[in-house]
């Protein structure tokens, strides 16, 4: 009886003690963050800014619009709504890879920064999951700043509706925390001086396949494309974007959307935990 | 015992098979100030670094404060002060939120970090660089904000490697004041080095390292007295031909406890005798004697005589 009681006070100021570990790393990430606001705003900013000034904009009035795009016909003038739920995803995975690989890349390889981290109190997988968890928060931050640019920007202003807050909140929630896994992965696989050409290997292609600027079902006269973009985490967060924020446009069914979301996050995070012990622990 | 090790192994399987660790036992006592000697490659840094769970062992065990590092790595590192080789400061914060972060992973409440942080600044005298960022400090500094933020969180051990690597020698003998600093406060010290002057200045114990075994443990003193000879000649000669002829005259003379023949010439052990000296380069002249160096017996003679090499090599 009294050992029961002891083992579970030991096992309660574990989880005390975990827990502060991971708030301390968590605390720290964020007043990193609150330092570099201003930057990490521009980064999230510009690409889809210039895409809409140029696809959205600038196009349309060039040419009157319907030449240019291919997918106008679907989206009625505005290829801009088929944009927005693209672009944030692109802006929530980019943040994933800006806020755990290219950090990871340098911590692992010129700074070793990454000790320290590991000698916390808590056990290392825990390190990995603050690492996950605090670039969601990035990339939730940059959905929000990339909304209203993809409202705004384009000449013809996108067609929103939102049907379920819940839903939406889910994506958006399983969509980041994916990017950060997709990060974790992506920064203790490859070499820290070939991070670099990550960004031409992976980035940009999950970008273009991912169906950022066409929806899914648009693809249905290129199966081979159609069935092999399935395997684009990037797919499913464009997808359940689209789902929650623009129905109006052709969409993948949402349960299917929220279940492989949650398996490409879990699969990532096995992944991405493996190989940070892979490379912190000798 | 606070530092229990038993029976060490690390073997890196990789292309090549390497035995960095083979066999290591050791136990530091609480308190004591304890080093780990030896060239580079010995398997130094790898027993630190499973000491530390930064590395799992292939076999044997390590008890730090009675927690078993592999078993409960997490717990064990709160008893645990590590400063690695490298300087892994946190680049993006400055040297007042280094330690006062580290002390808030370490379960400290803001005000305690806060309070604790301000108290090392003062006792590391880096009050005047607290806004200053890692990259703003000299290596000596860094060091000593390593120390400072190590200790932060009053592990029960500090594990130094190599702290005085890369550092002028200014830096290193403020840093060993740091370090017999912390004995008063009661951390148990162990350090890796392979600068013989720093453990024979520092450590209470040292425990003198070569291809991942121990070669002999004792104090500096006592290392120092089982060569039995209070210096050291070391002959470089032109002819080293006849050298077994020179060996056996020299060891008739009287003071010398031990001659031995090395890649140039002759090594010589001698109890304080008056006028050997002379009587040295006397019997060296015929084979072409063209330099002579005096030393105090000191750790690297030992690690010289039960390796046969220099520390450095």
């Amino acid at each position: 009886m009294a050992q029961a009681t002891v083992a579970r006070s030991t096992e309660a100021s574990k989880t005390v003690q975990y827990s502060r570990a991971f708030a301390g790393l968590f605390l720290r990430d964020l007043h990193v963050l609150r330092r570099e606001l201003f930057p990490f705003v521009i980064r999230v900013c510009m690409n889809p800014l210039l895409f809409l000034f140029v696809f959205t904009y600038v196009i349309p009035h060039i040419s009157s619009g319907a030449s240019m795009n291919p997918t106008a016909a679907m989206a009625g003038n505005a290829f801009s709504t088929v944009l927005l739920p693209g672009l944030m995803a692109v802006a929530i995975m980019f943040s994933g890879i800006a806020a755990v690989a290219l950090p990871l890349a340098q911590e692992f390889g010129v700074t070793r920064e990454i000790d320290d981290r590991v000698m916390c109190p808590l056990p290392v997988p825990a390190v990995a999951v603050e690492k996950i968890c605090f670039s969601a928060v990035q990339s939730m931050m940059a959905a929000v700043i990339v909304f209203p640019l993809a409202y705004y920007v384009p000449a013809v202003h996108p067609t929103t509706h939102v049907s379920s807050w819940p839903f939406l909140l889910l994506v958006v929630v399983l969509a980041s925390l994916t990017a950060g896994a997709l990060g974790l992965t992506i920064g203790t696989s490859v070499k820290p001086q070939q991070i670099g050409l990550i960004f031409g290997v992976v980035v940009i292609p999950i970008t273009f396949l991912g169906c950022v600027y066409y929806p899914w079902a648009a693809l249905t006269h290129i199966r081979w494309l159609q069935v092999g973009v399935l395997l684009n985490p990037i797919v499913y967060m464009s997808e359940g974007l689209r789902a929650a924020l623009t129905p109006t446009l052709p969409h993948m069914h949402p349960l299917l959307i929220i279940a492989m979301l949650v398996v490409a996050l879990c699969l990532l995070t096995w992944l991405g935990i493996r190989g940070f012990l892979r490379r912190v622990i000798g | 015992m606070i530092v229990e090790i038993e029976g060490l192994q690390k073997i890196y399987n990789g292309r090549q098979r390497v035995v960095a660790v083979d066999g290591i036992d050791l136990n530091v006592r609480e308190g004591e100030l304890y080093g780990l000697l030896g060239p580079n490659g010995a398997g130094k840094t790898t027993t630190i670094s499973i000491c530390t769970t930064r590395a799992l062992p292939t076999s044997g065990r390590v008890r730090i404060a009675g927690v078993d590092v592999v078993a409960a790595p997490a717990i064990a590192r709160k008893g645990i002060g590590v400063v690695p080789q490298y300087n892994t400061l946190d680049r993006a914060c400055t040297i007042f939120e280094n330690i006062n972060f580290h002390c808030l992973y370490f379960g400290f409440s803001r005000a305690e970090a806060k309070a604790r942080t301000e108290q090392l600044l003062e006792q590391f005298h880096l009050t005047e660089r607290t806004g200053a960022y890692p990259s703003q400090l000299s290596g000596g500094l860094a060091q000593r904000v390593q120390i400072a933020r190590a200790i932060a969180h009053r592990p029960k051990v500090l594990f130094l490697d190599e702290p005085s690597a890369g550092l002028d020698p200014q830096s290193r003998i403020a840093m060993w004041d740091a370090v017999r600093g912390l004995r008063q406060e009661g951390i148990t010290v162990v350090l890796t080095t392979h600068y013989m002057e720093e453990a024979d200045e520092l450590c209470d114990r040292v425990a003198i390292i070569d291809h991942g075994k121990i070669l002999v443990e004792d104090t500096p003193a006592n290392l120092k007295a089982s060569i039995g000879a209070q210096r050291v000649y070391l002959l470089d000669l032109k002819d080293c031909s006849s050298v077994p002829v020179l060996v056996d005259g020299l060891k008739k003379l009287a003071g010398i406890t031990g001659v031995e023949a090395t890649d140039k010439g002759v090594r010589i052990f001698a109890q304080g005798a008056d006028g050997l000296l002379s009587e040295i380069v006397q019997a060296a002249n015929p084979y072409g004697l063209r330099d002579l160096t005096i030393n105090e017996t000191s750790l690297e003679t030992v690690f010289i005589r039960l390796t046969g090499r220099d520390l450095r090599e």
